[in-house]
């Protein structure tokens, strides 16, 4: 079992305490020892990396420190499967913008996470390559769709990885392994090379043992990038500014609607934690409203799965991926490869995507979606005019048991309602965990931040992490 | 809004997945129940609300048109199930004339 963050591994490279050479065939013992308990990684590269590790420079700021990346992430002569079988055989001709910046800081890439196929789901589960355990509470899903990545931090598998969050698949399987997950402000990461799953809300982020490595990651991987028209030419600056400082005053809202009665007594418990640290530290807590909480489930999925069904529609068995064989004609050859390749919530979630984009329902599902997604936009304008931040939970309960009673989609897709919005307006979002009694799992919390205020964001959350710990 | 049965066998012709019977049962009654939910969105008020196609607004995202270096013949069809001559193979999709 691995320990330690990325600074006090940076600190055992530079003082020479351990090489990096002998820090990637440390994290490959890990591996080998419990991926096969908990399922973390798809696949992974030791070859390569020792390579990548030889010629590490440890000027850089992530100078050889191996970074777990979820597999729908573009590594170059590496497999990238989306967790899908369609994508079997793939092997990325390219880096994503990502890797490119992650290696320019000298970090190395290492290792495939497991991942909800195609990142569509809330636990890990619809992965083509077997499920996930948790590693902070074994029997328990590690949540979704960044199941491996965070599995894999929490098991001691990786000092850090990345994710992708659409709709909380970043933060909430953070806090159901009991570590910090964030995603940044659309548009602060290039999605080039991140398979594209909705590409209005997808964003990349970290997943890390703490809020610095957030920081640190975050230093490597922001910016603009020309092969991504939405990423931002915002000005980046060091994400580890404000961490350490004051938060004295911060106005903090805590929306009304976000207090549920249907949220599990651990998850208000944490809440109450949170709130009580957060006024010791001099913050000042504001209850504030946010009226149109109750409708992002209904148009996140419809917006989320029409633009997934148009994204996977480049899944043809053409170019690349599964091809069905002995097909008649090229429409047989397209539904069977297809048929074959997605499993079955991918293919659910394309079938409602293709309904409500279909003529004669595009007006009534995604354009109406599209102008509720204004409504709750303004909502978070509304409160940021207020308030600095807004604190919340990340998931109605803690991870359910990995073979528990089955859940309608509906029922899945609704547990999302408390991280889905940061992707709707767009908002960076942190996971923060919060302690729990020895034996329970874990619980995080989570703080929103207004539109680039990512510095701001993390000083928040760094005061609330050194309070609870 | 009336709720609408969704035609799973009909959307998925046009999403163009090959989907079993069992598949197509089961996801007619899983969707119902979705778009059963998502039918609140009725409630709200929209009227003179734009709709929100993207978080942020971003304007003239286009870079110097200036030739960069792109994927190799070689490269581009390394992932191909099927590839000849530098080439995609496909099934034929032109009849032959009678």
């Amino acid at each position: 079992m691995l320990n330690g963050s990325i600074s006090y591994w940076r600190n055992q490279l530079t003082t020479g305490a351990i090489t990096p050479t002998e820090l990637v065939e440390e994290i490959s013992r890990s591996i080998e020892a419990h991926n096969p308990a908990v399922n973390a990684y798809i696949s992974w590269d030791k070859e390569s990396a020792l390579a990548a590790a030889a010629k590490a420079d440890l000027s850089l700021p992530l100078g050889g420190i191996p970074i777990a990346i979820k597999d729908n992430i573009c590594i170059q002569g590496a497999p990238t499967r989306c967790a899908s079988r369609i994508l079997d055989n793939f092997r990325s001709p390219y880096d994503a913008t990502a890797i490119t910046r992650l290696r320019a800081a000298g970090a190395i890439p290492f290792g495939r996470a497991n991942m909800d196929e195609f990142a569509m789901g809330s636990f890990g589960k619809n992965s083509a390559y077997g499920a996930t355990d948790n590693p902070a509470a074994p029997g328990h899903v590690p949540g979704g769709s960044s199941s491996g990545s965070a599995a894999a931090v929490a098991g001691g598998m990786a000092i850090a990885a990345l994710g992708s969050d659409t709709g909380g698949s970043i933060r909430q399987p953070a806090s159901h392994c009991g570590i910090v997950g964030m995603k940044p402000t659309y548009g602060r990461v290039s999605r080039y090379g991140l398979v594209a799953f909705a590409s209005s809300l997808d964003q990349i982020g970290p997943l890390t043992q703490n809020v610095e490595d957030a920081a640190l990651l975050l230093n490597a991987l922001c910016g603009h990038d020309e092969k991504d028209s939405t990423s931002s030419t915002e000005p980046t600056t060091d994400f580890t500014a404000g961490l350490g400082q004051s938060i004295k005053g911060a106005r903090i809202g805590l929306p009304k609607e976000y207090l549920s009665e249907g949220n599990d007594p651990a998850v208000t418990a944490a809440l109450q934690t949170a709130v009580q640290k957060l006024t010791e530290l001099g913050a000042e807590i504001v209850e504030i409203s946010l009226p149109h909480a109750e409708a992002v489930v209904a148009a996140y999925y419809i917006i989320a799965c029409a633009e997934a069904s148009s994204n996977l529609s480049r899944f043809d068995g053409i170019r690349y991926g599964h091809r069905a064989e002995g097909t008649n004609g090229l429409d047989d050859l397209y539904s069977r490869s297809r048929a074959e390749g997605f499993g079955p919530e991918v293919k659910r979630r394309i079938i409602l995507g293709t309904y409500v984009l279909s003529s004669g329902f595009y007006d009534a599902y995604y354009a109406k979606a599209q102008k509720v997604r204004a409504l709750v936009a303004q909502d978070f304008a509304a409160a940021f005019e207020q308030v600095d931040f807004i604190l919340g939970p990340v998931a109605p309960t803690p991870a359910p048991a990995l073979e528990g009673a089955d859940m309608t989609p509906l029922q899945i897709y609704l547990a999302d309602i408390y991280t889905i919005p940061a992707n709707l307006a767009g908002l960076p979002g942190i996971s923060v965990p919060c302690p729990q009694a020895e034996g329970a799992r874990p619980v995080g919390v989570q703080l929103l931040g207004r539109h680039f205020a990512e510095v701001d964001l993390l000083r928040v959350a760094s005061a609330l992490e050194g309070a609870l710990s | 809004m009336e709720q609408p049965q969704i035609d799973v066998a009909y959307i998925a012709k046009l999403a163009k997945l090959d989907l079993t019977v069992e598949e197509t049962e089961r996801f007619s009654a899983d969707l119902n129940q979705v778009l059963g939910y998502v039918a609140q969105l009725e409630q709200w008020d929209t009227t003179d609300v734009p709709p929100m196609y993207h978080p942020l607004p971003v304007f003239d995202a286009v870079r110097e048109d200036v030739p960069g270096t792109s994927l190799s013949n070689e490269a581009a069809v390394a992932n191909a199930p099927a590839a000849e001559d530098g080439q995609f193979r496909v099934p034929k999709v032109v009849e032959s004339a009678h």
